[in-house]
Formats: C-alpha cells, sequence, structure tokens
C-alpha cells in the first residue's frame, strides 16, 4: 500500500532507533506525550516501544474523543434514540461505551435502534431512506472529524432534509493539550503533536506550548515510522536546545491547515462555553455545539435531553490514565474488574483507548529489540 | 544546552522496580482470566453471537453449565462418539448471513460447506447431512429454489448426502429471509484424536490460503459502506484438502480448524488457551491479498480476525511442517498454504504477534465482533 | 477517529464535482472532496480519506523527501554496520 507500507519498514526502524539512542544523554529520562489515541494506538499495534531505549518513555495523552465523552452524554444519546421513531447512527467505536445505564449496544438489546455507519454521509443515506423516521447522527471527534459532520449538515440544508439532526460531542484539542500542560502531576520533555487534527487546524495552534511552556512538538503521521522518526526529531530538538513546532507529517499537514474546513466549521458550529471531559473536568471553550442558525439540524434543540451529569464509577481512574499520569497498568482495575468485556471506563473501550491499546496489544514482558552495535557517537 | 530534567516523581522506595510492578499486574490480570466466567448482562446482545470472549462467556456459563457433559466439555468443532463399535463424528451449524447472496456463494454453499468443513476438522469423512430451514413469510420461493440448487451443487461437490431436513415459516418481519441450520455426520475413519488441547512447544502453526475473503466480501455485499472491490467469498469444502494433509502427515497432525466466525486471531487463542501453550505468530507470514487489506485499512478491522469460510488452520509437528506444506499445496484449495506461527511454551495461553515493523504485540479475542452476520 | 488512509483518486464525478471515485488496493469507494475545494483534484492525485471524506490532498514531493530523510538515515546505519564489521576483522 503506497504511502503506508514504506512507513513501516523494519530496516529503517532499526536505524532510526539508533540515532534515538545515540541522542540520548546518558543518565538523562526522556518523557514525550503522543496526544493523539490514533497515534497511542499505532504504538501499540507495531509493537513501537521495542524500538526506543529504555531511557525514551511514551505518555499516552487524551486525544481519544471518545475516551473523554461522560457517561452523563452516552445516557443523553440513549435516552434520544429512545424517543419514538428515531434511528441514531453512530461510529463504531461508541457502541460499548458504558454509560450510566448501559452503552449503545445494551440499549439496542432493550429495543433502541441505534446503527453504526462509517461516514456521516451515511447516516444522511439512512435518512433519506426512512423519511417517516427522525435520524440523528452521534457526532464525535475532534477538529479532524468536525469539518465532516459540518458539510454533512450542509448537505442536508441543500436537500431540504427534514429528518435529520446531529448531536454534537466534538471537541477541540488546544485546550486538552493546555490542561496536561497546566498539570502539576506531569513533568514532559516534548509531544508528538496531533497528525490529522493538524491538517484541519494547521501547526501554527500549537506554536503557544513552545513559547509560553517551552516544549517542542512534532505534528507526526501515523505510521510507525512516522512516530519513530518524530521521537528522533524531538530528541534531536533537545539536544540542540530548540523549541519548536516541526511537521513531521508534511506529506499530509499543511502548514496553515485547511481553510476551507475551518471555514465550513465556522459555519454550523461555534465554541461552547464550556463542556465536561470524562477525566479532565470542565474546560472552558473546549467543545463545539451547533450554531443558531443550523438548529434545525441540532438534536439538543429537537429532542429532550435529560443533561444529568453522571459521576464516574469510583473505581475508575480514567481521568489520571488521560492525562498521562497514570500508565494503563497502573490503574487498581486495570484488567481486573475493568476489561474489554467489562469496561469500567471509556479508556478500555475505545479502539484507541490507552487501557485498551495496552490490554488488546501490549499486555506481556516485553524484550526490547536488540541493536547490535554500540550506537553511534556523532 | 538544557541540563537534564528529571522526574519530579520519586520512586517509592519501598516499591519493587517498575518493570516488577508491572509484571506483578500482568499475573493478576492473568489470574483474573482464568476465572470461571459469568454472564452478567440480562440481556443477549450481538457481542454474544460473534465467536469471541461474550460468546465463549455465554456458552460456557449458559450451555455448557446445563448440558454438562465431557464431549460437550471439550468444546471442539464436532464431537467426537463411539456408537456400537463406529467412531463417528456429530457437529450442528446455524447461517444467519446478511445478506443472502454475495459475490462467490449465497447461505446454501455456507450451510453445506461450513458443515462439511466442521466434520473435516474433526478428521471425519464426512457423509451425511440435514438441513433445517427457518424462513420468513413473503421470501421468494425463486431465492429459496436457488438457495437450495446452491445447497445440491454443494452437497455433490463435497460427497455429502443430504438426508433429512425440517422446514417451519415465521410470520413476516419474524425471521429476515431464511435461516438455515445444518447438522452433519461422518465417519472417523482414521486411527487419530484431533484437539486443540494437545498442542505442544516446538509445534507450528500453517494457515492454507490467504485470510479474510470471505468476511469483508459480506460486509461490502451489504451495501452500507458503498466500498466495491473485485473479492469472492473463499467458501469451499475441505474435506479433500484434509484428506490430503492427513494422508501425508496425519499421526502428526494435532489439531485442524476451519477459520470462521473471528477468524485465524480466535483460532490461535482457543488453540492456546486448549493447550496452555503460547503461539507467536509473524505477521509478514499471513497471507492476505491487496484488496483485503486496503478494504481492512479503510475500516480499520484487522484482517486476522476476519471470517474465512474455505481456510483451514492446521497446527502439526515440526518435523512435519515441511511435508504438511506440500501436501496442502498439491491442492488447488492449498496453493497458498504458508507457515504463519509457532508454538512455544510461554507466556502460556498467549497468541503473541511479530508485527512486519519489528516490533511485538498481544492478538487477543476480541470482546464482539467487527463484522456481524458474517456466516 | 484519527483513522485516515491514502487513497488514489480514480474519477472525479462529472456531474457531482464534490464526489471522487478512490482506490485504496483494490477497494473502491466514493470519497467526498468537497473540503480540498480550491485544489485542482485529477485522476492519479492521492488524498487523505477520513470518514468518507477527503481531507488533505497528499504531497507527493513532501512524500519523497520524507522517504529520503528515512533511506538517508538507514544508508547511515547500513554504512556504520558495514564499518564495524570490516573494522572488527581487524
Amino acid at each position: 500500500m503506497r504511502f503506508v507500507d514504506e512507513f513501516r519498514d523494519a530496516d529503517k526502524a532499526r536505524a532510526l532507533s539508533t540515532q534515538i539512542t545515540a541522542l540520548a544523554e546518558p543518565g538523562r529520562h526522556y518523557k514525550f506525550m503522543e496526544v493523539c489515541g490514533g497515534h497511542t494506538h499505532t504504538i501499540y499495534k507495531h509493537g513501537l516501544e521495542d524500538y526506543l531505549p529504555e531511557s525514551v518513555q511514551l505518555v499516552h495523552g487524551p486525544g481519544c474523543p471518545v475516551c473523554v465523552i461522560p457517561m452523563g452524554r452516552v445516557d443523553d444519546a440513549i435516552a434520544i434514540a429512545k424517543q419514538p421513531d428515531v434511528i441514531m447512527t453512530t461510529f463504531g467505536d461508541m457502541m460499548r461505551v458504558p454509560g450510566g445505564n448501559g452503552s449503545f449496544f445494551d440499549a439496542n438489546a432493550a429495543g433502541t435502534d441505534i446503527r453504526m455507519v462509517y461516514s456521516p454521509l451515511d447516516a444522511l443515506k439512512v435518512a433519506r431512506a426512512n423519511p417517516d423516521k427522525r435520524v440523528v447522527f452521534m457526532a464525535i471527534g475532534f477538529e479532524t472529524t468536525a469539518p465532516s459532520t459540518a458539510m454533512t449538515v450542509l448537505r442536508a440544508k441543500a436537500e431540504g432534509l427534514e429528518n435529520f439532526s446531529i448531536f454534537c460531542n466534538h471537541v477541540t484539542i488546544i485546550p486538552a493539550i493546555k490542561a496536561i500542560l497546566d498539570s502539576p502531576d506531569l513533568r514532559l520533555d516534548g509531544f508528538i503533536g496531533p497528525g490529522h487534527v493538524s491538517t484541519v487546524i494547521g501547526c501554527r495552534p500549537y506554536e503557544f506550548i513552545t513559547t509560553a511552556y517551552d516544549k517542542p512538538l512534532v505534528c507526526a503521521g501515523f505510521e510507525p515510522l512516522d512516530i519513530l522518526q518524530s521521537v528522533y526529531m524531538l530528541m534531536n530538538q533537545l539536544r540542540e536546545g530548540r523549541r519548536d513546532v516541526e511537521n513531521q507529517y508534511s506529506r499530509v499537514v499543511p502548514w496553515d491547515g485547511n481553510p476551507k474546513a475551518l471555514q465550513v466549521i465556522a459555519e454550523v458550529m461555534e465554541l461552547r462555553p464550556y463542556f465536561e471531559w470524562r477525566g479532565l473536568g470542565f474546560i472552558s471553550q473546549s467543545a463545539l455545539r451547533v450554531r443558531e442558525e443550523y438548529a434545525a439540524f441540532d438534536a439538543e434543540r429537537i429532542f429532550d435531553v435529560p443533561g444529568v451529569r453522571v459521576a464516574d464509577p469510583k473505581a475508575c481512574q480514567c481521568g489520571e490514565v488521560l492525562k498521562g499520569v497514570l500508565k494503563p497498568w497502573e490503574c487498581k482495575v486495570f484488567g481486573t474488574a475493568c476489561t474489554p468485556e467489562t469496561p469500567i471506563g471509556t479508556c478500555m473501550v475505545s479502539s484507541e483507548g490507552a487501557c485498551a491499546a495496552y490490554y488488546n496489544f501490549g499486555r506481556f514482558t516485553r524484550d526490547r529489540i536488540t541493536i547490535p552495535l554500540e550506537p553511534v557517537t556523532t | 544546552m538544557t541540563t537534564g530534567q528529571m522526574d519530579h516523581q520519586t520512586e517509592d522506595l519501598h516499591q519493587p522496580p517498575q518493570s516488577d510492578r508491572e509484571r506483578q499486574v500482568l499475573d493478576r490480570i492473568e489470574k483474573a482470566r482464568k476465572r470461571k466466567p459469568k454472564v452478567r448482562e440480562e440481556l443477549v446482545t450481538l457481542a454474544h453471537g460473534a465467536g469471541g470472549k461474550a460468546s465463549r462467556t455465554l456458552i460456557e456459563a449458559v450451555f455448557v453449565d446445563a448440558f454438562r457433559n465431557p464431549t460437550l466439555e471439550q468444546l471442539e468443532d464436532g464431537a467426537s462418539l463411539e456408537v456400537g463399535g463406529a467412531r463417528l463424528a456429530l457437529t450442528t451449524d446455524s447461517f444467519v448471513v446478511s445478506p443472502l447472496f454475495f459475490p462467490g456463494g449465497n447461505i446454501g454453499d455456507l450451510a453445506v460447506n461450513g458443515t462439511v468443513n466442521d466434520l473435516a476438522m474433526c478428521g471425519a469423512k464426512p457423509l451425511y447431512l440435514s438441513s433445517g430451514f427457518v424462513i420468513e413469510e413473503g421470501f421468494p420461493v425463486a431465492n429459496l429454489q436457488r438457495i437450495v440448487a446452491s445447497m445440491a451443487a454443494a452437497a455433490t461437490t463435497a460427497g455429502v448426502q443430504i438426508v433429512t431436513g425440517d422446514t417451519k415459516v415465521v410470520q413476516r418481519g419474524k425471521g429476515d429471509g431464511c435461516f438455515i441450520n445444518t447438522s452433519g455426520v461422518g465417519v472417523l475413519d482414521r486411527p487419530l484424536t484431533l484437539s486443540a488441547g494437545s498442542v505442544q512447544p516446538g509445534d507450528v502453526v500453517i494457515v492454507s490460503g490467504p485470510i479474510g475473503e470471505h468476511g469483508i466480501t459480506v460486509l461490502l455485499a451489504r451495501g452500507d459502506l458503498d466500498i466495491d472491490a473485485d473479492l469472492e467469498s473463499d467458501t469451499a469444502p475441505l474435506h479433500e484438502l484434509t484428506a490430503g494433509l492427513l494422508d501425508a502427515v496425519g499421526d502428526r497432525v494435532r489439531c485442524l480448524r476451519d477459520a470462521t466466525r473471528g477468524g485465524v486471531a480466535t483460532i490461535c487463542n482457543e488453540v492456546a488457551s486448549a493447550s496452555g501453550v503460547a503461539i507467536h505468530l509473524d505477521e509478514a507470514a499471513v497471507p492476505v491479498e491487496p484488496v483485503v487489506t486496503g478494504a481492512c485499512e479503510l475500516l480499520g478491522i484487522d484482517p486476522l480476525y476476519v471470517a474465512c469460510e474455505g481456510r483451514m488452520v492446521a497446527v502439526v509437528e515440526a518435523a512435519a511442517a515441511d511435508d504438511a506444506l506440500v501436501a496442502l499445496r498439491r491442492h488447488p484449495l492449498g496453493g497458498r498454504a504458508a507457515l504463519i506461527g509457532r508454538v512455544q511454551a510461554d507466556p502460556p495461553g498467549i497468541v503473541l504477534l511479530k508485527t512486519a515493523f519489528g516490533g511485538t504485540r498481544i492478538v487477543d479475542l476480541l470482546v464482539g465482533d467487527p463484522l456481524p452476520r458474517i456466516c | 477517529m484519527c483513522l485516515g488512509i491514502p487513497g488514489e483518486i480514480i474519477e472525479v464525478v462529472a456531474e457531482t464535482p464534490d464526489l471522487a471515485r478512490v482506490n485504496v488496493v483494490g477497494a473502491r469507494r466514493l470519497v467526498n472532496i468537497g473540503l480540498l475545494e480550491g485544489e485542482t483534484i485529477e485522476p492519479g492525485d492521492w488524498i487523505l480519506i477520513h470518514v468518507g471524506f477527503a481531507l488533505s490532498k497528499i504531497d507527493e514531493s513532501e512524500a519523497q523527501a520524507a522517504l529520503e530523510f528515512l533511506e538517508g538515515i538507514g544508508q547511515a546505519y547500513e554504512e556504520e554496520l558495514a564499518a564495524m564489521r570490516a573494522s572488527s576483522l581487524n
């Protein structure tokens, strides 16, 4: 597969690994946070940590949009789905996220019609095919996905569809990163920056991290070599005493982002004054809702949404995992009470959740890949 | 050049080092996984039908618990029985695939081949099938005839006869077209017992051909995804392929499994768990057609978990590996047979994958199924 | 959610210029290219696909540069390996 296989090459990985080891100062430990859940997934799926020296650690960040959805919002979505003639559509990941009273899967077993779709456009198809039903799309994701949702609403409006709306749970990445930076519990040396979010927002929004917080950030692609190269670039910056935003994923990410995508988001959506993030609490200006002009497509205005705040179960430590303070296996209920089959929290359910990634891919004693030579000192 | 920034989190001097703590957690998790399964849900969900963890829990906690007997508890693809001195294999399978017709076949082909294959995986020669139909009111008779014609053709190819059956019709809306159950009887005419519990460290894992074709074909045929690809179901009877393999290396074959719901990954987990061994798979060695890879990448699905309906996994003694591959490759259905993994002692019950990238990760059972109603 | 995959444009649908047919090693799908307004999209171009939309046009020269960098690192590594092996024979 072009643009994929070349970035999974094991020989180049060994070469990068040697270079990273060479850049590591003896006695010093490095902690880099990968923000995106997609990066966490790649790291575990390909066994990437096997290529990093012991002194370089990756910390998992909160960039998993399913993981940060509070239980109360899941309940709200189910409440909408339970209303007469509603078909709820959603990405597959949301199906098993536990709310206060079970997941979408459980709700279906009890009679709701919640369907998996691959694209918001598929939800439109369902709406066209079922004019007597009210079709709701559960819109989740960071800025990567918000433009697609917005385009879909614009299309629905252009077609004059009257039975389609979205339940908007889009969140924005910068406030999440800022919450990490402001957290007293964590010392980080740099960030493996968002990849696909950056295709929309560009690289400039991260500049405050280098100036106000004095940490480097490298926007990274999602193939394992992309991530390894980004670690190499971060190590290089530290070695050279630089603090810059760099774009490793330049084949896909334009420095200025995608103006059309930003424009459609702004057309259809606006920032909420605040929004609750699971584990991170209430963050201001961190999520999107549908603008007044598009009220006809806003499920929160059309339907009665309970809006009850549900506290996470006492045992759940998703918050600390999302902030990178705890590794998945350090959570007290990891693997025992909280498993993919019986999840307590979202980190264990989403394909991008750190706990799911560690449980499904990483849960064994690993041997680092031995590079046969001494590191090269340049 | 900045001076080193040390962690402000100091290690608790009384705690064991991090890697030991992690190991303790992993041990605790393994103990938890061995606990007797309990069904916590009050309602059956789609996950219970997926062939993964939830299915297993339901089977063990509800069915095995109620029907308890030594034959059932082995949970092989078919039951090996002694009746009046003859050794027979008995199996059953139900088919709920949607859509009913797809490139490469239809529910009828699956219904015959699926049961023939379960018998073949026991090492039996498939002989007789039953077929039970549950048909929805309003289902076109012409479609029924197409399905039945396929079953007749598949039965002839497989050398079996459909000797008894049953037909029920349910009201419109209660049956989604047509469901089929087939049961099959075969004769265990070889002096061997194949079992997932007999695998030893040193054995090798072989797959008979490229994976994932059936599952992806059916998923795309549903039409919801609007993905179009030149791909067909791999549904096929494996009785000749297995006969050829058993003729060549029969006494050195540990077990055979057809890779249906849950794919190769699920089979490897079942074997690792039944025998208390580890299976180390090599991603680069697993044959997958590019179009299956492409569709899986688009959808975020791992081909290792995608159902096949004409592929099997064979675990054989290492010394028999070459002969096994030669025997499989001699047959048109086994032309791309490949050695994809090795059995080791540690860590027991776990399947590890060396990725094409060179790192290692676990391949666990899924809870649900990325692809519902594939077979 | 981050799932984005590179695909090759096979055709832009004339009646609906917002839609293009894309090929990912043999799996083909219609993708909405409305977010790439302002860019010329032609058969043979590569785009990043995310939930049925094209988010970005892949810059082949940047991709090439990225691969060359990796080749370079790989090359340096191979040369070091060779040098080390040669020196260890002395």
